[in-house]
């Protein structure tokens, strides 16, 4: 059971009326991953969490979370998944620990209140309002009504938007604690920097289809080449792209040295996930 | 904990946030009050129309703490997202809307509790002659309106426009059925269409139950519209119910 993966979704399609938003996509999310959908605003991204959480029907597709068909919307997986949407509100007159505890009665066997109010950050403001909260802080708080069941899986929709560098640094903190605790994660995002550090594996989608799958430090290795680059001593800057470096390398210093010159600046380098990111997602 | 014990959690979270909200806690006890000081002034010691006063605000308390309170809340709830963070968690939908109809039928309950108390102890009326009708109509009423109420949330496109939606109903509907219960020589067509609608067989009913002491036999008119209404109005909110703000 607990090897099966937690999200499976099949030739997974969407439309509104006229729009086709999801167009046919297909992943797997292991137990224990922290998985990210990458890609540009309206790319079908939540779209397909919607479906994955039970919010949206699907047009076609198959999709499995955590054994069920989200679809029926059973209470049995809305117990076992937390749920953090790009925005929704709260009551404003509600205290923190109060909401908080609120929702634990929803669940058979939730965390405790202090605990998840600290791993959130937000054990000094348990007793405030909700709507004495800054923005950064009611972000926080969605993420504690999310985790009040103690989840196997969490949906996070672009959980970090809006948050300047130190809140999104804190954010993933915590993020990385979800997955030492068990929790499966699948996350929504257009920051590059926020895939490559948290994801062990990121979706690159555009257009409702999925362009590209793998861990953020590999993705694209096969299809894009290693670049060599070099300055000689005319001054000019030679780049070479290769399959192969290790044999490059040993034809240009080998010459060098045969020559006696230094090859200056002399750099070899993968593409990042952003030239990869930004080569696949660009409009011809 | 089953779905009473979550319905029951649910209505304390409501009342608890009902009084943190001290200006919708006060028009809530204070707006019946004000009609009746109004009416009072106005008719003096005049009993016969002072007695038809009681149960005409006493209808229009049921209507307001439902209808009006109801379509309030859920557009509100709707449009800031708090329905679709509800809808993603295991609360069920029937604990969710037991605990805020149970919160909207208390506000109900102490009003008529006002509204009665007023009459007997400043207006000096009788005590309620017929109390089993008196909570039975209370009871038909809520429940129609409530219905209603969420049903006319479908309507309403968003929550800045929810007053003129709700008072473009609630204010015609009070002006028809108080002025047809009160004068004899209302108009025949603004006659048919008050009784047509829910609000002027309610004050109809509660008058027999609180006042004239009507027996509930011949009420049953009375009480088949408020019904028929109230199966429209469940109907339309189950079926039309958004959980989402809807994306324009």
């Amino acid at each position: 059971m607990s090897s099966s993966p937690a999200i499976e979704v099949r030739d997974l399609r969407k439309s509104y009326g006229e729009v086709e938003a999801v167009r046919g996509i297909d992943f797997h999310v292991a137990r224990g991953e922290i998985y990210g959908m990458l890609g540009p605003n309206g790319a079908g991204k939540t779209s397909t969490v919607e479906i994955l959480e039970g919010y949206r029907t699907r047009s076609s597709g198959s999709v499995s979370v955590l054994g069920h068909d989200p679809q029926a919307r059973p209470r049995e997986l809305r117990r076992r998944v937390g749920i953090v949407l790009q925005s929704s509100g709260i009551y404003s007159q509600v205290r923190v620990a109060e909401v908080v505890a609120h929702f634990a009665g929803f669940y058979p066997r939730p965390r405790d209140v202090d605990e998840v109010l600290e791993l959130v950050g937000l054990q000094e403001k348990a007793d405030e309002r909700a709507r004495a909260l800054s923005g950064g802080q009611l972000r926080r708080l969605d993420l504690a009504l999310a985790l009040i069941g103690d989840p196997e899986l969490i949906f996070l929709d672009e959980p970090t938007t809006g948050f300047d560098p130190e809140a999104r640094r804190a954010a993933w903190e915590t993020i990385r604690a979800l997955q030492s605790l068990g929790m499966t994660v699948l996350l929504t995002t257009h920051y590059l920097e926020e895939a490559q550090a948290l994801c062990d594996r990121v979706a690159i989608v555009k257009d409702g289809r999925v362009l590209a799958v793998g861990p953020p430090r590999e993705l694209g290795v096969g299809a894009a080449h290693y670049t060599v680059a070099w300055r000689e001593p005319g001054g000019e800057l030679l780049v070479r792209e290769t399959d192969d470096p290790t044999a490059l390398l040993h034809e240009l210093t080998g010459a060098a040295l045969a020559r006696g010159v230094r090859l200056e600046e002399l750099a070899v380098t993968r593409p990042t996930l952003e030239d990869v990111y930004l080569e696949l997602t660009a409009d011809e | 904990m089953s779905d009473v014990a979550l319905a029951w959690s649910q209505y304390r979270l409501e009342r608890r946030l009902f009084w943190r909200n001290p200006s919708a806690a006060f028009f809530n006890f204070v707006l019946p009050l004000l009609f009746l000081a109004a009416g009072g002034a106005i008719l003096g010691s005049n009993q016969a129309q002072l007695a038809k006063l009681v149960p005409a605000i006493a209808g229009m308390s049921v209507m307001s703490t439902t209808f009006t309170a109801l379509a309030y809340n859920i557009v509100f709830l709707r449009e800031r997202g708090i329905l679709k963070r509800i809808h993603g968690s295991p609360l069920p939908t029937i604990s969710y809307f037991g605990g805020v109809a149970a919160n909207a039928v208390t506000n109900t309950a102490m009003q008529i509790v006002i509204v009665v108390l007023v009459g007997k102890l400043i207006f000096g009326l009788p005590w309620p002659p017929e109390p089993g009708l008196l909570v039975l109509f209370v009871l038909v009423g809520v429940v129609c309106f409530a219905a209603l109420g969420v049903a006319f949330a479908h309507v309403i496109p968003n929550f800045e426009s929810t007053a003129a939606y709700v008072n473009a109903v609630f204010l015609p509907v009070v002006f028809v059925s108080f002025y047809v219960f009160d004068s004899a020589s209302a108009p025949q067509f603004l006659r048919t269409i008050a009784e047509a609608l829910p609000l002027y067989p309610l004050i109809h009913g509660l008058s027999g139950a609180m006042v004239t002491g009507t027996p509930a036999s011949s009420l049953l008119d009375s009480l088949a519209v408020i019904l028929i209404w109230g199966i429209f109005g469940i109907y339309v909110a189950v079926r039309g119910f958004t959980w989402e703000q809807r994306r324009s």
